[in-house]
């Protein structure tokens, strides 16, 4: 593997984030409606997901390692999920 | 055994541990029973499934930031309008740089480029610290205007989240220290960079979580 | 044993500090059985008080504060100091390498940092005995924002106690995952490795969500968050979603391990095969996905909306399908057995029987009608306790008896044990079963008063605990009390690899790390009369 070239893809992958921090921050200065949050969180992801791929290496790692690291978020899902729908679900009399 | 010498030696082992040897710990090499290959995968996935642990920790955080800005929309978009929106994003473009030092110090030490491991995780732990000083700087700010926990719900959240993420900043800067220090001491190598590998992903997540608490708590709105 | 193993893991190294700096998964497991032991003795005294205070309405031998103290130590003791911890921590730890052809675990210094965790987080737990809770182990909001006692403390002992548990939880995953011996592929995994994974899992994925409830509630009381406090715009309630999205799967943790040992015992005093290996192998995984997702079951009167009570309802049901898979498997694995009533067999035999009163009690509790009435009621009370005491403490009672002589190279004397076994079982039963009737008659749970009407249950099942602690002085002092002699390698002729070296093992388990080419439990075929 040439080093050059990993040394150098890795200041590629910190230059996309910082653009896509200049994003998030562009984004923040325009009303989207219901979509403010959902666009928010979608950037987010995708900075979190370059993160894990590339400075963690989760792109060579393998199954077992993808499923230690996804599962989670699952059950956060779970768990942000049924409390809100308790929350908004409530009738009161 | 006295009390004291049971307590040093319990924080020494911690600090060092792979100098405290009981006689009967090991066989061969002076660390395990089992190849380094084995080590070094166990390791990254042990390391793996701890960082699912600080995710779901963080989780009941954003579950109950989830609930109370569906609640309470007008109070969040104006606090977050009070919160240092150029403070934050100086913060994050710190956070991601210090991630990108720590990776870079994880390939060197691949290559047997101390120097650069050296400067990098440097270069990192000083990046940690500037965090650290931004955010004093933006709660006294807040205190001085009368804003602490539980001034209201969106300034709970706020403190505790961001005072979650802060503790684990200094967590991670005194792991990378130790890491650091043993650097220094000639501990790692090509052969032997598990523990700077498994540090750079502790790092990681501390980045990961601000990446997504700076847009959901300065950028409301 | 080889050159290098000539003395036991027992034997080698002596005083405080060779145990206490080991790194011996084996010796951490020994120390966490005495540890776990020691605070189930006095958790249980504490039940013990509870229970004889209960012997008139009204004030019997302590005022209602410290029955609130009492209840309260009974139950975050038994939960956080023994039974979350405990049998996963204490046979886990000894058993799991052994089990897997490994000479320890893969994290050996984390596992002896785990405990140290533990003995930290127990200490603080104690030390915040000085002003103890009264809130009761679940900690509601807002009586324990309000509470005068040492609230804080004591959550932070539990908060460290959660690290312990990560870790070991860590440790055991990747340890299976990393260090089977060559040939030990999955489908030959010993069924008690099976629910250990599972139980890790749950360990690993639940702990910091209770975590992070425990820090907020101590930001509560200490900053004022106001996120549980309805003044300040919070929610009570939410407080109990964030609290029993772990403790509900901390109850799995609490009985899976214990029925990993069932299927150990089972299979070799049947002398056949377990039945349905798979099976039972895949439903404790299923036990550990479905928890996750039926926490509200505790919360149908709390306030939480009728069509979440629904959803919550409906899955609670979904949860006993893998769990009735084991009872059929382990009921089946006796048919046309050969079966020898030792004292583990019968421990786990009378698990069968009063596991299966519990679950099948639970499902009452599940259905939402019903639970209207029973909520809060001593129906709950002896519902968690027949799967609690007689699933897991059985369970464990069973292990403390199947693999003493592996642990200790001595054997014990079988007919005191089984005398001890039939007053625990007694006893336990004259206490919990009229708790059952006295819940439906309607008696509230944790009530330092009640109405004259129920004083006759009350006392027998007050009776029942002079039964079982009898029972359970006799258990302890047979087991200190061992024959003469050393115990044999293999006593029970079990074909699980942790029977494969001498009893007490050497330190590093094993001189070679064997090759493995066949199933675990090949208790009666020709494989077996061959070896």
């Amino acid at each position: 593997m040439d080093n050059h070239g990993s040394y150098k893809s890795l200041i590629n992958i910190w230059i996309l984030l910082m653009f896509l921090t200049v994003v998030t921050v562009g984004a923040a200065q325009f009303d989207f409606g219901v979509w403010n949050v959902p666009i928010a969180l979608i950037v987010a992801s995708v900075k979190a997901g370059v993160v894990a791929l590339h400075f963690m290496h989760l792109k060579h790692e393998d199954g077992l390692t993808w499923v230690f690291a996804s599962y989670p978020l699952f059950l956060l899902f779970l768990l942000i999920a049924f409390t809100v729908t308790d929350m908004f679900s409530r009738v009161v009399n | 055994m006295g009390f004291f010498d049971v307590t040093s030696k319990v924080l020494k082992s911690i600090a060092y541990p792979s100098e405290m040897v009981p006689s009967i710990d090991t066989e061969d090499d002076g660390h395990h029973h089992f190849d380094h290959e084995t080590e070094h995968s166990g390791a990254k996935l042990g390391m793996w499934l701890f960082l699912a642990t600080e995710l779901l920790l963080f989780g009941g955080l954003f579950a109950a930031y989830a609930i109370y800005r569906a609640k309470y929309p007008d109070m969040f978009q104006h606090g977050s309008q009070n919160l240092n929106v150029v403070l934050g994003t100086v913060n994050t473009v710190i956070l991601i740089f210090s991630s990108l030092t720590v990776a870079i110090a994880v390939k060197a030490i691949q290559e047997n480029r101390i120097k650069l491991v050296k400067i990098m995780l440097w270069i990192t732990i000083i990046c940690a610290a500037i965090f650290a000083v931004n955010k004093y700087f933006e709660y006294s700010y807040k205190f001085n205007l009368g804003i602490f926990p539980g001034t209201d719900i969106f300034y709970s959240i706020y403190f505790a989240a961001t005072g979650v993420h802060m503790l684990h900043v200094f967590i991670g800067m005194a792991v990378l220290g130790v890491l650091l220090r043993k650097v220094y001491k000639g501990k790692y190598s090509k052969d032997n960079y598990t523990a700077i590998e498994i540090g750079g992903l502790y790092w990681h997540l501390v980045d990961l979580i601000w990446i997504y608490l700076f847009p959901l708590l300065y950028l409301v709105g | 044993m080889s050159q290098e193993q000539e003395k036991n893991y027992l034997e080698n190294g002596e005083g405080f500090a060779s145990w206490f700096f080991t790194v011996d998964h084996k010796r951490i497991g020994i120390m966490y059985l005495w540890a776990i032991g020691v605070f189930f003795i006095i958790a249980a005294i504490a039940s013990f008080l509870v229970r004889f205070e209960h012997l008139t309405p009204g004030q019997t031998i302590i005022s209602a504060h410290t029955y609130n103290v009492l209840f309260t130590l009974h139950g975050s003791m038994m939960v956080f100091l023994f039974i979350v911890p405990g049998v996963a921590a204490s046979f886990g730890n000894f058993l799991i390498p052994l089990m897997i052809g490994a000479k320890d675990v893969i994290f050996p210094k984390l596992n002896l940092y785990s405990f140290w965790l533990y003995l930290f987080g127990a200490a603080v737990f104690m030390i915040a005995l000085a002003a103890p809770a009264d809130t009761g182990w679940t900690f509601y909001t807002p009586y324990s924002i309000e509470s005068g006692a040492n609230v804080i403390l004591i959550t932070f002992g539990i908060f460290i106690l959660g690290f312990s548990s990560i870790l070991t939880g860590i440790n055991f995953i990747v340890t299976m995952h990393k260090l089977r011996a060559p040939g030990m592929t999955w489908d030959r995994l010993p069924l008690f490795c099976w629910a250990a994974y599972a139980t890790s899992l749950l360990q690993v994925l639940a702990t910091p969500v209770v975590g992070i409830t425990l820090l907020l509630l101590i930001g509560e009381r200490y900053f004022g968050l106001g996120f549980f406090d309805p003044a300040r715009g919070g929610d009570p309630v939410l407080f109990q979603h964030f609290f029993w999205f772990y403790s509900h799967p901390a109850v799995y943790i609490m009985i899976l391990p214990a029925m990993g040992i069932i299927s150990e015992v089972m299979p070799v005093f049947s002398r056949k095969p377990i039945f349905g290996y798979k099976a039972i192998a895949y439903a404790s995984l299923a036990i550990a996905l479905i928890s996750f997702l039926v926490w509200g079951h505790h919360m149908f009167v709390s306030g939480q909306s009728k069509l979440i009570n629904v959803i919550f309802s409906v899955i609670t049901y979904a949860v006993a399908v893998p769990t009735a898979i084991k009872v059929f498997n382990w009921l089946w694995t006796l048919y046309k057995g050969s079966i020898e009533l030792s004292t583990a067999m019968l421990y786990s035999l009378a698990f069968i029987f009063l596991f299966t009163i519990g679950g099948l009690t639970g499902l009452f509790l599940g259905a939402l009608a019903a639970d209207v009435h029973l909520h809060d009621t001593y129906f709950v009370v002896a519902h968690m306790h027949y799967v609690m005491i007689g699933g897991t403490v059985f369970g464990f009672f069973a292990a403390l008896h199947f693999w003493y002589p592996k642990m200790w190279g001595r054997m014990f004397d079988e007919f005191k044990a089984k005398i001890a076994f039939v007053l625990i079982f007694i006893g336990f039963n004259v206490i919990f079963f009229p708790q059952f009737i006295l819940g439906t008659l309607g008696m509230p749970r944790r009530y330092f008063n009640y109405a004259p009407e129920f004083q006759s249950l009350h006392q027998l099942s007050t009776y029942g605990t002079w039964i079982g602690a009898a029972g359970f002085i006799l258990m302890l002092w047979t087991l200190m009390r061992p024959l003469p002699g050393k115990a044999p390698g293999n006593p029970y002729r079990s074909l699980s690899l942790e029977w494969s070296m001498d009893s007490p093992p050497g330190t590093f388990n094993f001189d070679e790390i064997p090759t493995i080419t066949e199933p675990v439990y090949n208790y009666g075929t020709k494989i077996e009369e061959e070896s």
